[in-house]
């Protein structure tokens, strides 16, 4: 029997529209020639309701993570690489290994399929890189109007071995906080993009999978306490995330804290704290004072973690205030961020 | 962009410190008035309190334009949006205020029904007049607030309405004056007969300085015979001027001076004022919040351009709201209190869910205590490692 012919997507000129979610056989299409193109691999490929995952050694680790972001393409990466690094990093931050991802998504009707095509391109790239597959999927479609273009849910799995522990309440007074990197690099290339902010050179994104440097930490002697990636909220959030879970103080020097100039400059200019601004792909580690000098090496020795500097330290405070000393030589309160970021008028 | 740097240089300001404490006479108390929001924010967050000495005291000032919105005028804005179904167009941090019935703009803009009206966030008023253009069926409101240095801004809004003949734009005038605040806390009870705050001296706004020039503030040596600092943003610059008023306070002999001097003439921009005066005229009255009425203290837009004034278009009239009856704003934002005396604060108060104005724009002064300083407030706050 002859198979009916369909005639292929136009993923040049073409658009999402009802039909791609409707389950029928645009909807199977869209499976066929866009998904499973890209991300394709011997478990996605078993197309069943499930997937079956060969059994592991060890406990395994679960999360998940929404992403919506405008503008979908940035400089440094797009919502699709973004999706997988998320999930990805926080998977790794517990110190496991991740192995597996599945992706939700909701898509706009209207959306134009070159963009998907684009999307999800940059997923199975940044999957790779990773070393994750995505093993099974979902699409949904929602009037034009409903949505923001393309919403995308990741879940992750890794493998973590016995003996590791983590948690954001190991942290003691005494021991050292390291970041991997320049902060709030992130937020402000997606905020520089939005106001339209011009500078000499794009502020790009530091979005990235963090788990080859975890990994690198845990090969190590070094003794570790907990590592965490700073995403929403930034630095100040996660650091007062640790202090409220473990019952400590934290304090900053402002002076040690890598800050790229234009990051610096973009906040000065719309009244932003760089504290409070998303990273993407970087690592906050606490560890034993005894250790840090050893941790920073190993983090310099990475790729990602270059610019890595000691910026604080845990001390023992029952109001679990993280404080800074400022370059300006005074001490100030690093507060959670309240509401949205909303810029200054003057 | 290296410039931001310079300016925050550690070892400068430890010297500046040291000059400081040098000049400070030991049986003296010293008692000044950042009047701007932007130097209370640089306050807070370099934490300059802790390089100075203990007999050197700020006081912060009314000089947050988000904190000296009064209630009533917020609920202008919402009704606007709410009932008359315009698109009103706001600057970012006025967007949580809080006003009457438990709402905000913010909140607001989650209940307008977005084919009738809209509330957007803007940098500029260049924005409002975009989006009156692109929306030629639909009217725009711009929600024009803060001192001297946003309202040539608006003014060239106006004249640009006028010029291109935009039907659909008008302007919800808030405008308020840098000099009317400052007498009136000089003129207040408590600084002029109580004596219950001592005020002997101002660091005066660098950015309004730009456009009013420093003559305005002669008056204040003159007639009250306090001490005025034009000072930057940069905490040297508060610093430094803190050090210039210090000397001031030593030698009795007060004038205005301006530290500042990278923009700021004595005459200021002749080229805005005159845009201005063309533009608005002064109000009788204004209710600012926490100040109350304050006489002459604020703009209204002119006769001329009354066909763009929202307040003319929209048949609005101003309804005043008291504050939360526990709410210290007003004597904060006029020295008399601190924001620890209020009993609201830090507990059903926060930047998170703020009961009065002082503690939404990181600006004002509940708001930057709570964010940056409130360590100080607990016994163990300057904690050990
Ligand atoms: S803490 Fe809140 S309620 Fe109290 S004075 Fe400050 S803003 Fe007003």
């Amino acid at each position: 029997m002859k198979s009916d012919y369909s005639r292929p997507l136009d993923l040049k000129h073409g658009r999402v529209d009802l039909s791609h979610g409707g389950g029928g056989r645009a909807m199977q299409q869209l499976i066929r020639e866009l998904f499973a193109r890209h991300l394709g691999n011997e478990l996605l490929a078993q197309s069943n309701d499930g997937t079956v995952l060969p059994s592991q050694q060890g406990r395994l680790v679960m999360s998940t993570d929404s992403h919506v972001v405008a503008p979908l393409f940035f400089p440094g990466g797009d919502i699709g690489a973004l999706s997988v690094h998320g999930t990805v990093n926080d998977v790794a931050v517990m110190g496991a290994t991740p192995l597996w991802l599945s992706a939700g998504f909701i898509l706009e009707e209207g959306f134009p399929l070159a963009d998907l095509d684009r999307i999800v391109r940059s997923m199975a790239e940044a999957a790779r890189h990773a070393g994750v597959q995505i093993v099974t999927g979902d699409t949904k479609v929602v009037e034009q109007g409903k949505g923001d273009g393309v919403f995308i849910t990741t879940t992750g799995i890794g493998v973590l071995p016995d003996g590791i522990d983590l948690s954001g309440a190991n942290a003691r007074p005494g021991d050292a906080v390291l970041i991997s990197g320049s902060i709030g690099d992130h937020g402000m290339a997606i905020m520089s993009q939005r106001e339209n902010l011009a500078f000499d050179a794009p502020i790009v994104s530091d979005s990235a999978p963090l788990n080859s440097l975890t990994a690198a930490l845990l090969a190590s002697q070094i003794e570790l306490r907990l590592m965490r990636d700073p995403t929403r909220g930034g630095l100040a959030a996660t650091l007062n995330e640790i202090a409220t879970q473990a019952g400590v103080g934290i304090t900053l020097f402002e002076s040690a804290i890598p800050i790229k100039p234009a990051v610096e400059a973009a906040c000065e200019l719309l009244g932003l704290d760089p504290l409070n601004i998303a990273n993407e792909g970087k690592l906050i580690v606490v560890c034993a004072a005894d250790s840090a000098p050893s941790a920073l090496e190993v983090l310099r020795a990475h790729p990602l973690g270059r610019e890595a500097a000691i910026i604080g330290t845990i001390t023992a405070d029952p109001n679990r205030f993280v404080q800074m000393q400022t370059r300006f030589g005074g001490r100030r309160m690093v507060d959670w961020l309240s509401g949205e970021q909303l810029p200054r008028i003057c | 962009m290296k410039f931001v740097d310079e300016f925050r240089d550690g070892q400068l300001a430890e010297g500046i410190a040291g000059a400081i404490r040098k000049t400070v006479e030991v049986n003296r108390r010293y008692h000044f008035m950042e009047f701007c929001g932007g130097h209370t924010h640089a306050i807070a967050r370099y934490g300059i309190p802790d390089l100075l000495p203990d007999n050197v005291r700020m006081i912060h000032g009314p000089g947050c334009p988000v904190c000296v919105l009064p209630i009533g005028r917020i609920d202008l804005a919402i009704r606007l949006a709410l009932e008359h179904g315009v698109i009103l167009c706001s600057y970012g941090d006025t967007l949580r205020v809080p006003a009457s019935n438990g709402l905000s703009l913010l909140r607001a803009k989650a209940l307008v029904d977005k084919a009738r009206g809209d509330i957007r966030m803007i940098y500029s008023p260049n924005d409002a007049l975009k989006i009156a253009r692109e929306n030629p069926s639909r009217q725009v409101v711009f929600f024009a607030i803060g001192f001297e240095t946003t309202t040539p801004p608006t003014a060239v809004a106006l004249l640009t309405a006028e010029r291109e003949g935009l039907q659909n734009f008008s302007v919800l005038c808030c405008h308020v004056l840098t000099p009317a605040a400052i007498t009136h806390i000089l003129d207040s009870p408590e600084v002029r007969d109580l004596g219950l705050v001592a005020l002997d001296g101002f660091i005066g706004p660098a950015h309004v300085s730009t456009v009013i020039g420093s003559q305005p503030y002669e008056f204040f040596a003159e007639e009250y015979r306090k001490p005025v600092v034009i000072a930057g943003f940069e905490p040297l610059d508060v610093m430094q001027a803190i050090l210039m008023l210090i000397r001031q306070v030593n030698t009795g002999n007060y004038r205005v001076e301006n530290e500042f001097t990278r923009a700021v003439t004595r005459e200021g921009n002749r080229k805005a004022q005159a845009l201005v005066a063309e533009c608005f005229e002064l109000r009788k009255q204004f209710e600012w919040r926490g100040l109350g009425e304050v006489p002459y203290s604020a703009l209204k837009i002119r006769e001329r351009l009354a066909a763009f004034d929202a307040e003319t278009r929209f048949n609005l009239t101003y309804q005043p709201v008291p504050d939360h009856k526990s709410c210290e704003c007003g004597a904060i934002l006029r020295g008399v209190k601190h924001p620890t005396d209020c009993k609201l604060f830090g507990m059903v108060c926060t930047p998170d869910s703020p009961m009065g104005s002082c503690m939404v724009s990181s600006e004002g002064c509940c708001a930057a205590h709570y964010t940056y300083g409130r360590h100080k407030d607990h016994p163990q706050g300057h904690a050990t490692s």
